[in-house]
């Protein structure tokens, strides 16, 4: 379904990532996992074509993605920061997406599981930070694409919506999609994510399932797995 | 790329900037014509004021736009659009409606002054045409700086500073190298020189169409002398139309290989 290779990734004297080979297979969650600055973003990045690779190759669905634009079709993205133009309304805005993308969405179901109701009336401007949230949420489930990819899904969620994001990644999972999420709730990612995709320092750690993690770093729960990894690499 | 330019030019209409340009100009239309009492001779005292606030106004409002329009950007990037059509939607949207603005600002005080039934028609026309490709240039080089500079403040800075050098400093650089070097030839210098800066280069091409040799100086007469009016003024238009099409390939080009 997605296959990267070599990728490097250099914003001026810092190389963020340095040659990374992925190959992600069609259905199941992948959680890509990494401290701070390790370039789980860049990556995600480079893959939705919003950053340009210095070397290396992206395929999605077999073909290159450089310098394309149509298979975005296929690809639901969820970004880091809930960046939106402060001055329309929240039905305006997802009027706009479902006019640009010219696919029919299925906001009205996703408004009601989130509570948006109230607030479609609302500038963006003038939301909270777990509102713009849900609104993001919203934007990025309301269209029937084969692949999703959330950067950071649970920033700002209550618990009520929380569960309501883990049974729809369940629900979309079943319907046969892949799922690319980054997180730093290990929790979230135990009771989610099929796969783990390590990333450390610009290089691929680890991939595979989570008991291969706890095997690897001699652990048994995924927190202390992680900070193992981390604090064992900063003392090398 | 249409439907980018219906969401950009939608958002302008909306923001009151657009407002606050049309009814200055709409102002300075009834102003000057109440001053002057004559069509002409407002055009005359018009052009002066277009050829160097339209450019002002253009790369101030191109620059902000675009820093206000990041996270619309960023919106859109994600979504199944192609980068060229998305910055010339942008581009487009806020160029439109600044020409918009223009046109609608001192063509209605002209209309009602009676400009139809008077011989000023192809004058004033040509003044909203230049005023419309001032427009369109000075986008473009907002848009190459914006794109060019993460940094909203140092992006504005450098922004009034293209402004000033072009409207100011320019001409005074020009000027003194004529005096400085005026034992040697200098006809072929002037107009290069004059090529050089969309500015001046609006200022001559209205005034050989309004033909007051008076008002045209030593560059408007090497221009007029070296081209004649009517082949002076096409190729003025088309050395304009260069101008609004570097910046905008450059711009896009740059846009292109941007990392958000």
């Amino acid at each position: 379904m997605i296959q990267i290779e070599k990728i490097y990734k250099r914003f001026g004297k810092n190389e963020v990532l340095k040659g990374v080979d992925l190959s992600i297979p069609q259905g199941g969650i992948y959680a890509v996992l990494g401290p701070n600055g390790s370039g789980k973003t860049t990556l995600i990045k480079c893959l939705l074509g919003l950053m340009i690779p210095d070397e290396g190759t992206i395929k999605v669905l077999d073909k290159p993605i450089k310098e394309q634009w149509k298979y975005r079709e296929e690809i639901n993205y969820l970004p880091q920061i809930a960046n939106f133009p402060g001055n329309i309304r929240v039905c305006e805005l997802i009027r706009m997406i479902n006019d640009l993308r010219k696919k029919e969405g299925n906001e009205d179901f996703l408004v009601k599981l989130f509570g948006l109701e109230p607030f479609l009336d609302k500038k963006l401007a003038n939301l909270s930070g777990g509102t713009k949230q849900k609104v993001n949420l919203t934007l990025a489930f309301m269209f029937d694409s084969p692949v999703m990819v959330l950067d950071e899904p649970t920033s700002g969620l209550d618990p009520a919506s929380l569960i309501a994001l883990k049974k729809l990644i369940r629900d979309e999972k079943q319907a046969g999609k892949t799922f690319l999420i980054t997180t730093h709730i290990m929790q979230f990612v135990e009771e989610i994510a099929d796969q783990v995709i390590y990333l450390l320092e610009g290089n691929i750690y680890y991939t595979g399932p989570l008991s291969g993690l706890y095997k690897k770093t001699g652990q048994n729960d995924l927190e202390h797995a992680i900070a193992a990894i981390t604090t064992e690499t900063r003392h090398a | 790329m249409l439907k980018i330019l219906k969401y950009s030019f939608k958002d302008l209409m909306r923001s009151r900037w657009s407002y606050v340009y049309f009814l200055f100009y709409l102002l300075l239309g009834f102003v000057l014509l109440f001053l002057n009492n004559d069509l002409s001779k407002a055009v005359i005292t018009l052009m002066n004021i277009i050829v160097v606030l339209v450019p002002l106004i253009s790369t101030i409002f191109g620059i902000m736009y675009y820093y206000n329009s990041r996270e619309f950007i960023e919106l859109l990037l994600a979504q199944p659009l192609k980068r060229t059509s998305i910055f010339l939607g942008l581009y487009l949207g806020v160029a439109g409606s600044l020409t918009l603005s223009l046109f609608l600002g001192l063509g209605l005080p002209f209309a009602l002054y009676g400009l139809f039934k008077s011989g000023d028609i192809l004058n004033f026309s040509l003044l909203i045409i230049t005023g419309s490709f001032l427009t369109f240039i000075f986008n473009g080089l907002a848009f190459n700086i914006a794109i060019s500079n993460e940094n909203r403040i140092k992006g504005f800075g450098y922004a009034v500073l293209l402004w000033l050098f072009m409207a100011v400093i320019y001409d005074g650089l020009f000027l003194l190298t004529l005096i400085v070097f005026e034992e040697y030839p200098l006809d072929t210098f002037s107009l290069v020189a004059t090529v050089l800066n969309p500015i001046d280069l609006s200022r001559i091409l209205i005034l050989l169409e309004l033909d007051i040799s008076a008002l045209l100086g030593y560059t408007g007469a090497n221009f007029k002398a070296f081209f004649g009016t009517r082949l002076g003024i096409t190729s003025a238009l088309l050395m304009l139309m260069f101008w609004l099409l570097i910046p905008l390939w450059t711009s896009i080009k740059q846009a292109k290989r941007k990392d958000f």
